[in-house]
């Protein structure tokens, strides 16, 4: 069989049987030996007892989508497989490693055909002082995969270098197990050597590239308030903030987080928050007050399943409507959404350059799927995007903080500057600052802030436009990598796509939506969500100018790139 | 209070705007009000270096009164909103401006994490035991027969005492004013302003609308009958047995305030992406 580009690895076990720590040394191995890669976390919202499995995707190319099926797939454990329905797809290509001691494995396992070998991981594993089966699972992993024991014990020394030397020993031992165990299970899936590049790569999670982002754009002030799965966001930037001179805060709640970055803005701080659905209703409130007071800030909103607690662990596209529509009154706000482990840097940093130029809110809606997943990536170039807000300055007579300025945007006093003095009010306020209910005043400060951004030129940034076909794929979010992969596929089959991805969701780009869908006779329109929220959004502000399928599934099943392929072949 | 450089010969009129109070003839805000100047002439402050906050309310509508930079925020969230402004901008003064519904229902949250944070900051809530701005509903300092279209014969729950729970969340400095008396106010309010880390002072603004029962506290107030103590046991026992109409300094703490450090901000980011390299 000849190399693959790619190949897909699924670790299954219960919470705390260590499934995610072995694919995450997978993808470490493999990046260190010039491999791409992406590693899903997919788990239920317990620390022990409840069901995780890591799902690594490596390839020659950077990664950014889930496979349609998994080459191999190690059960460490399958107590609470089931619990994954048919997130992890197996096939009659599949090999499946599975602890007889572990139970049964599920029907998605059993059901697809999938060629089961039987290795007594706990067993071996106990043969070892301190062994883990997981160490077992890394083992033969890394032999299937055509790693050696030096590439994997290797990376063991760094990762667990604090750990003692006999936690160190007894790794190597299981691992050396596994790759025993390993010898002599036939695996007829063989990755491509990788190509050889010059470019400095990166191995980080979406959200880390988010928080990065996030600083490079000027935050040097973040409120935080703990919520899976944005939290990674927050712990990251912690110590960072520190370093680059700036702060984090905890929050006694999301209403304290979001109104503390209001307050640190105000000041003059570039500031963040980063939550989840349930936290980002608690906010809305408070972004409308952002809105009104002409407030820069961003709220990174990592969406999960919903509504209310939903489902915390899983991905969902389903924030879209309270993102955009959510806020009370008519409060034009910026919503802007990364698509991948790399753009969450790009585009969250953007944010912050827009928020800070615009004076607004952005919302910046990531997910559990991006926000979680490592992945290797060419190191995103360094971009002009650096907040620079128009700050009053040399103020004298009477200073008008909410002058209706050509752009709409007005020059803001800071506490501290002389003659500057004025009230920040969520009240309707005349340009002075002052509270009226007079239509007049009410009439042009609402213009004001909605004329701000829709007369600001923000660029080609404004979405991801590939391919020319005259069958339109509109997507958005995490969900580009998988329409991009559907798009390369269906033109191997000679089907031309052309993929159109927003990311910048609000204030919507019209113009721009009608010039990329020139000549187009046939839009699919692919989201995850129930209710068709995008769709919905996209018929609600533009013409589509051809007849429109709409794609579309709650999660936590990922859409695959097969899926949107069969999807696209079907109305060729 | 903040280190900025202070100024000589301040007058009160120096921090009042131009904008004419709404509130009712005869509330108790207006020397609220009167009490905010004098102490900050008091202290000399520059007014650009005052920041106001609030929430809303009757009493929320006080910083576009002041010439101080004011934020007139959501409902209840001032201490949030403050907490990031002055951690972030330690050189500027933060006085938190907030009522009985404000801070003590909506707000009630904020109140206890504000309290054990310690941020230097002082937060005067104007408790009148109503709310006003929406036309006499009862507070969490409203008395439980007290007479309401929502809560007709009354709301049959106790108040409680806010004092006691800003004692035992941290405050760093706790005082009661009457707003009859702003001369004594502004002093309580100087005194509060320069204590370090969270100070809280609780001020007696009668309702003359909805409650005009308070126009009688003028009798009823009197100046604590012992110094402020910075024993917290005596502190509680003295604000748990008060029939809440002893004025001054009860409590006078010396935990360090909360600031943490802002460092150089004109740093290498690169710095930041070693953890990511392969």
């Amino acid at each position: 069989m000849a190399a693959s580009p790619s190949i897909s690895i699924a670790i299954v076990g219960s919470g705390g049987a260590g499934a995610l720590t072995t694919v995450n040394f997978l993808l470490e191995v493999a990046c260190a030996a010039g491999w791409h890669g992406l590693f899903t976390r997919t788990l239920g919202p317990q620390i022990r007892g409840g069901e995780a499995a890591g799902l690594l995707r490596l390839a020659v190319h950077p990664v950014e989508c889930l496979p349609d099926q998994f080459d191999l797939i190690i059960g460490i454990d399958w107590l609470n497989a089931h619990r994954f329905g048919n997130e992890i797809k197996a096939g009659p290509q599949t090999l499946v490693i599975s602890d007889p001691r572990g139970g049964e494995p599920p029907p998605m396992v059993t059901q697809s055909g999938a060629r089961v070998v039987e290795v007594e991981m706990k067993e071996i594993a106990k043969s070892i002082s301190g062994g883990r089966p997981n160490m077992i699972a890394l083992g033969i992993a890394s032999r299937l995969l055509g790693f050696t024991t030096e590439q994997v014990f290797a990376l063991i020394a760094k990762q667990l270098g604090d750990k003692g030397t006999a936690a160190i020993e007894a790794s190597r031992a299981g691992i050396k197990a596994g790759f025993e165990a390993a010898a002599g299970i036939g695996f007829e899936a063989e990755l491509a050597k990788p190509v050889p590049s010059e470019a400095r790569r990166w191995l980080l999670s979406g959200n880390e590239a988010a928080a990065l982002g996030a600083i490079r754009g000027g935050v040097r002030f973040a409120a935080a308030y703990p919520i899976t799965p944005a939290t990674e966001i927050l712990e990251w930037l912690s110590p960072n903030l520190t370093k680059v001179g700036g702060i984090l805060l905890q929050a006694e709640d999301e209403l304290a987080a979001i109104n503390m970055i209001i307050g640190s803005s105000y000041g003059g701080t570039p500031a963040l928050t980063a939550t989840s659905g349930p936290g980002l209703s608690l906010m809305i409130e408070a972004i409308g007050l952002a809105t009104a007071a002409e407030i820069p800030i961003v709220v990174i909103d990592v969406m999960r399943g919903g509504p209310s607690t939903g489902i915390p662990t899983k991905s969902e596209q389903t924030d879209l409507n309270i993102a955009i529509y959510g806020l009370h009154g008519d409060a034009p706000h910026l919503v802007l959404a990364p698509q991948s482990v790399s753009d969450s840097l790009f585009t969250t940093q953007w944010a912050t350059f827009l928020a800070e130029a615009l004076q607004t809110p952005a919302i910046v809606l990531s997910d559990q799927f991006m926000g979680q997943s490592r992945a290797a990536i060419e190191r995103p170039a360094d971009v002009a995007f650096i907040g620079a807000r128009s700050v009053a300055a040399n103020i004298s007579g009477s200073y008008k903080r909410y002058a209706l300025a050509p752009g709409g945007v007005s020059a803001m006093a800071l506490p501290g500057m002389p003659g500057g003095q004025y009230t920040a009010d969520g009240l309707t306020h005349t340009e002075l600052g002052i509270p009226t209910s007079g239509a007049g005043d009410h009439l042009a400060q609402l213009d004001k802030r909605r004329d701000k951004l829709d007369r600001f030129n923000f660029g080609d940034h404004w979405a991801s436009i590939e391919g020319s076909g005259d069958l339109a794929i509109i997507t958005w979010g995490s969900l580009t990598g998988a329409a991009r992969e559907a798009a390369a596929r269906a033109a191997a089959d000679g089907v031309n796509v052309r993929m159109i991805a927003p990311r910048l969701l609000a204030p919507v780009q019209p113009e721009r939506l009608a010039a990329a869908l020139e000549g187009v006779r046939r839009i699919l329109v692919v989201e995850q969500t129930h209710g068709g929220q995008f769709h919905r959004y996209l018929r609600a502000h533009h013409d589509l100018p051809a007849p429109v399928r709409a794609f579309h599934r709650p999660g936590p099943l990922p859409i695959t790139a097969g899926e949107i392929h069969r999807a696209i072949i079907d109305w060729s | 209070m903040s280190g900025l450089t202070t100024r000589l010969a301040c007058k009160p009129a120096d921090y009042k705007s131009d904008l004419k109070p709404i509130w009712c003839p005869g509330c108790g805000d207006y020397h609220v009000l009167m009490s905010f100047t004098r102490a900050f002439a008091q202290l000399g402050l520059p007014s650009e270096s005052i920041a106001v906050v609030s929430g809303i309310g009757c009493s929320s509508r006080i910083p576009a009164y002041t010439n101080c930079y004011g934020f007139h925020g959501v409902h209840g969230r001032s201490l949030a909103l403050a907490a990031g402004l002055k951690v972030t901008r330690p050189d500027l003064t933060v006085v938190v401006a907030s009522g009985d519904g404000d801070g003590y229902s909506i707000g009630g949250n904020h109140f206890l994490h504000a309290c054990r944070r310690n941020i230097d900051m002082t937060y005067v809530v104007m408790d009148n035991r109503i709310y006003g701005m929406t036309k006499g509903q009862p507070s969490p300092t409203t008395e439980p027969e007290f007479d309401t279209a929502l809560t007709p014969g009354g709301t049959g729950v106790a108040p409680f005492h806010p004092l006691v729970v800003a004692l035992a969340s941290g405050a760093n400095f706790i005082a009661r004013c009457f707003s009859g008396d702003p001369n004594e106010t502004a002093d309580v309010l100087a005194e509060a302003i320069r204590h370090p880390g969270f100070s809280f002072v609780e001020i007696l603004s009668p309702c003359v609308t909805f409650r005009p029962d308070e126009k009688e506290w003028k009798e009823l107030v009197r100046p604590a009958s012992v110094p402020a103590t910075s024993d917290q046991g005596k502190a509680a026992r003295r604000l748990m047995t008060d029939d809440g109409f002893n004025l001054g300094i009860l409590y006078r703490g010396n935990r360090p305030p909360f600031q943490p450090a802002v460092g150089a901000r004109d740093v290498d980011l690169t710095e930041l992406e070693k953890d990511f390299e392969l």
